[in-house]
């Protein structure tokens, strides 16, 4: 379709789910008042000295593992050294030469299979703060040093994307799995998990990569794929026109849809990358990797392979139940207590989904059990509530976090009526009392038979079981 | 004598009869400051009110018959670059000339639970970065032996304070030799601990794989007791060594007979001033007297560790100083219009000119492509002068050697000419870059009447046998508890 093959290779940031910040005890609650989650450490002030963080590294060993990385026994922190305000130091603690994962890779689905794509390696590091620029404050900028010190994962991948589509595959699987291990909330709009694209063009066939731009600043799936369709295009223009892509990192301006360069090559930096002398090398024994091992969940793409052998459901189905671990973390608690995955499904997909995308709530918050969901489908299975009412008690267990469907159905009256005495007294009623309309019936008229029924169901207030006032009816009128 | 020119060990034991309160040591030694500072200018700031308060507390602890630490009561200086929690910390630089920290330092908390008194914060060259307490932005210190010699450097407002008794001890730092060489031109006790043995947490950091606290004091007890004191691991410092603190004080007197001294041959190499050599010598007879056998021993790598040493060191403090930007605290410049501006009118008016060279030496050593040609190559031959050592102590338990190559020099002499200037630390420095603790213990007087130090080193956290070797070499020296007489400015010492 074009002269050019494009090259592309993403780093990715992703925010740990740590409750304190990766060298001080300081909280990483997110949304505080500025500068509230600091200390003299994050702060970077004379004398104060930083301390790991024992969980970033077991979450960086999760990471590894779980993208088939070789976990690095003695890895290094260095400092990056450059100047900017959010930088309390003048560096950036951070792993150069040594860094705790290398080497693994992520299997995407592309079409036409699965392609692999390479991870050159994983690295953690403390994040910088954030520049404040208020439009009162009359050209004056401050600095929130809250972000200052909390950690993350730099994962970068090799240059192995092919499109702009590959690029997002890769960006979704690797999410995905790294919500899946419970180390990241992944969310793209608070900055939790961000990437830059390293991108560029070269003609089929040609030996060696063209020159590349790193784009920044993108900030959900759908940027992107735009962000990464607008370089390449503007990439192409150029080598079309006989120019020479310069070698610049570049911004998404989400709003004008363009790329735009952030700084200019004189400006390129020497970082001065040396190991931090204020931190030992991170020593890993082999019993800390097996541990952690031992405890990885199953990731997305083996346990849709498993919900198929297993439950039988469609590829769609599957789809919905697995994009987050919750879900099918629930889906399958529910499948315990109900051993019937189809009726599940379709009350979790229909029923549950649909509240907790009205309400903007995980399922981790779900007022509804899988516990709850199993007894109400257990009613349903043993005739003391139809499908109907069953909708109704769904939504008040919901509503009211009680997950105990049948004192609802008994407080409510909602349950079906099947004792046969009291329809028996009802059917004998209603004949009594119709006795033209049974003449009719009986002369052929067979759609009398369901003006009975409607008239059983109409004074239960829909809870006679259907089949008993049947039989019954045929008993009398029959 | 005048409770100022006591030692810790006897005011400790004169305090804990109840003999003497720490409000009356605490005054006499505040007169001292008094009296003499303005010749001296060891300090930089005095916190009088506080220490007065600090000694009133302290004998009412005595008097309430609670624990006394061997430090309660007793009057000490911190060197300024240990931060001090509402008080001044300014590594006397013009950068930090109004900086109060929010924190205590590790060792400052320790000392203040200990009860000691904190008399205020001792001079230094800026940063720590010198060898005679000249690069100061403040002003200089003065060799309370002859006011015309430097005190040494850069804990020269420390090791001066305790020798004209204007503290009874205090803690300096040591990156390259900076407690060593100023105790050996001021006549007292210095001691470089092992690194890692007494936590960085809040020594605002020069070169943070060489730096350590230790302590300053008028004799080798003190040094124990004092050194008992701030050692130990603290959770604040990952370098900091989860070893246990031995009594430091109770084994000083066990017997060192049998003991193994190595002399290092390249340590009495050309240059070393007649004077010295003479006093070292006469100090390894006596210490051969007291039943130690001593051999020539090689460190055969010594040549390379000032140039190892100017290498890591300046590496790290460019690093390190560059949070000095003029964004959080300390001095801004304000007429700049830019924020790179900003940045460069600050950093160019707030360092001084030695600050300044050795941050633009550490970023070309770390610069890319000169990375591996020194930076990398520096840390290759730092492992080389490690092994040095660890070859000797296989076979030896202490090595001796002079402190510095001369005693203290005039002022000016070396101002001009920085590489003279760092050749005056050839003889601590390889301890910095092996790690290792070493004591500097006065070992006599020159003709004109200033001191020499003795250098003893050991092997990694053996400060217990450095002590000990110390003390029974200061018990036969007949140098203990020397003091320069400052009243008539002739430095000439005194019983």
């Amino acid at each position: 379709m074009m002269d050019y093959e494009i090259v592309i290779g993403l780093e990715v940031h992703c925010q740990l789910l740590t409750q304190t910040k990766i060298f001080c005890g300081c909280s990483t609650d997110f949304g505080n008042p500025p500068n509230h989650n600091t200390c003299p450490v994050c702060t970077g002030m004379p004398g104060a000295l930083p301390v790991l963080n024992r969980k970033v590294v077991d979450f960086a060993i999760r990471a590894g593992l779980a993208t088939g990385c070789e976990i690095t026994r003695n890895s290094v922190f260095a400092r990056k050294n450059y100047f900017y305000p959010d930088l309390p130091k003048g560096y950036q603690i951070s792993q150069f030469e040594l860094p705790i994962c290398l080497a693994g890779h992520l299997d995407i689905e592309v079409e036409g299979g699965v392609k692999r794509i390479g991870i050159t390696r994983i690295h953690m590091e403390e994040d910088a703060g954030k520049l404040v620029h208020p439009e009162y404050s009359g050209g004056v900028s401050y600095v929130d040093y809250n972000r200052a010190c909390v950690p993350l994962l730099e994962i970068v991948s090799e240059p192995d994307m092919r499109s702009s589509a590959e690029a997002v595959a890769y960006l979704k699987a690797l999410r995905e799995i790294m919500v899946y291990l419970g180390i990241t909330d992944g969310n793209m709009e608070e900055g939790s998990f961000r990437c830059d694209a390293n991108i560029s063009l070269r003609r089929w066939g040609a030996p060696h990569f063209g020159i590349r731009a790193e784009l920044k600043n993108m900030n959900s799936f759908r940027n992107v794929q735009r962000a990464i369709d607008y370089e390449v295009e503007r990439q192409r223009d150029i080598l079309d026109g006989g120019g020479q892509v310069v070698q610049e990192t570049r911004l998404w301006n989400v709003e004008r849809g363009v790329t735009m360069p952030m700084r200019g090559k004189e400006e390129a930096h020497d970082y001065r990358y040396f190991p931090d002398p204020d931190l030992l090398p991170v020593v890993i024994e082999e019993a800390w990797i097996a541990g952690i091992r031992a405890g990885l969940p199953e990731l997305p793409a083996a346990k849709r392979r498993r919900f198929a052998a297993a439950y039988g459901l469609s590829e769609a189905d599957i789809e919905v139940l697995t994009a987050e671990r919750a879900m099918a973390d629930f889906f399958e608690a529910a499948v315990g207590f109900f051993p019937q995955p189809k009726p599940v499904a379709n009350w979790i997909m229909a029923e549950l989904l649909k509240f907790i995308n009205e309400d903007k709530i995980t399922i981790e918050k779900c007022p509804i059990t899988p516990e709850g969901l199993a007894r109400l489908l257990r009613l349903i299975e043993d005739g003391a509530i139809s499908g109907k009412i069953a909708k109704q008690v769904f939504a008040r267990m919901y509503a009211e976090a009680d997950n105990d469907p049948l004192r609802l159905v008994e407080e409510e009256g909602l349950g079906q009526i099947s004792d046969s005495a009291e329809l028996a007294k009802l059917v004998d009623e209603l004949v009594a009392a119709n006795q033209d309309k049974v003449a009719e019936y009986r002369a052929g008229k067979v759609k009398m038979f369901g003006f009975f029924v409607g008239q059983v169901m109409k004074k239960t207030g829909g809870q006679a079981n259907p089949q008993m006032v049947n039989e019954l009816l045929k008993e009398r009128i029959g | 004598m005048e409770l100022y020119n006591c030692s810790l060990e006897e005011l400790g034991r004169l305090f804990a009869r109840g003999e003497v309160s720490a409000l009356a040591i605490t005054r006499s030694v505040l007169d001292r400051i008094a009296e003499l500072d303005a010749q001296v200018g060891a300090y930089l700031e005095v916190d009088e009110n506080g220490a007065l308060a600090q000694a009133e507390a302290a004998d009412q602890r005595r008097r309430n018959g609670e624990k006394i630490s061997p430090l309660c009561g007793m009057p000490l200086g911190l060197k300024d670059l240990l931060s001090t929690k509402g008080m001044k910390t300014t590594c006397a630089s013009r950068m930090l000339a109004d900086y109060r920290p929010e924190f205590d330092a590790t060792v400052v908390t320790r000392l203040r639970e200990a009860g000691a008194v904190l008399l205020g914060k001792l001079n230094m060259d800026e940063f720590a970065m010198g060898s005679s307490t000249e690069n100061s932005a403040f002003h200089p210190t003065r060799n309370p032996w002859n006011l015309g010699r430097v005190p040494g450097g850069s804990s020269g407002g420390s090791t001066a304070a305790v020798a004209a008794g204007m503290a009874i001890a205090s803690l300096g730092s040591d990156t390259g030799g900076s407690i060593r060489q100023p105790a050996s031109f001021c006549g007292v006790v210095g001691l470089k601990p092992s690194y890692g043995r007494v936590s960085r947490y809040g020594l605002v950091a020069f070169a943070s794989s060489l730096d350590q606290i230790g302590p300053i004091t008028a004799t080798v007890a003190d040094a124990a007791l004092l050194l008992g004191v701030i050692a130990g691991f603290d959770a604040f410092d990952s370098t900091s060594v989860k070893a246990p603190v031995p009594d430091y004080y109770q084994g000083l007197d066990r017997e060192i007979e049998g003991l193994r001294i190595g002399v290092p041959r390249e340590y009495f190499a050309a240059g070393l001033d007649p004077e010295v050599e003479a006093a070292v010598n006469q100090a390894c007879r006596q210490l051969g007297s007291l039943g130690a056998r001593l051999d020539e021993v090689s460190l055969p790598h010594t040549d390379y560790a000032v140039a190892t040493y100017y290498l890591l060191a300046t590496a790290e403090a460019s690093s390190n100083l560059a949070r000095y930007d003029g964004v959080k605290y300390g001095f801004r410049d304000t007429q700049a219009e830019s924020l790179i501006e900003m940045y460069r009118r600050t950093r160019a008016q707030g360092f001084g000119e030695e600050v300044k060279r050795r941050i633009m030496l550490g970023t070309y050593a770390l610069s890319a492509g000169y990375y591996d040609a020194y930076y990398r190559k520096a840390q290759q031959v730092r492992t080389l002068i490690t092994q040095d050592f660890d070859q000797v102590f296989r076979d030896f338990d202490v090595i001796v050697a002079p402190v510095c190559p001369t005693p203290a020099f005039a002022f000016g002499e070396k101002v001009d000419d920085p590489l003279a200037m760092y050749l005056s630390d050839i003889l601590t420095i390889p301890v910095n870059l092996a790690g290792l603790p070493a004591i500097s213990v006065p070992c006599g007087l020159t003709a004109q009447g200033l001191p020499v130090g003795l250098q003893l080193i050991a092997r990694p956290f053996a400060e217990e046998m450095l002590l000990r070797v110390a003390r029974h070499y200061e018990q036969v020296s007949g140098w203990n508890g020397c003091r320069p007489q400052l009243q008539g400015n002739k430095g000439k010492a005194v019983r």
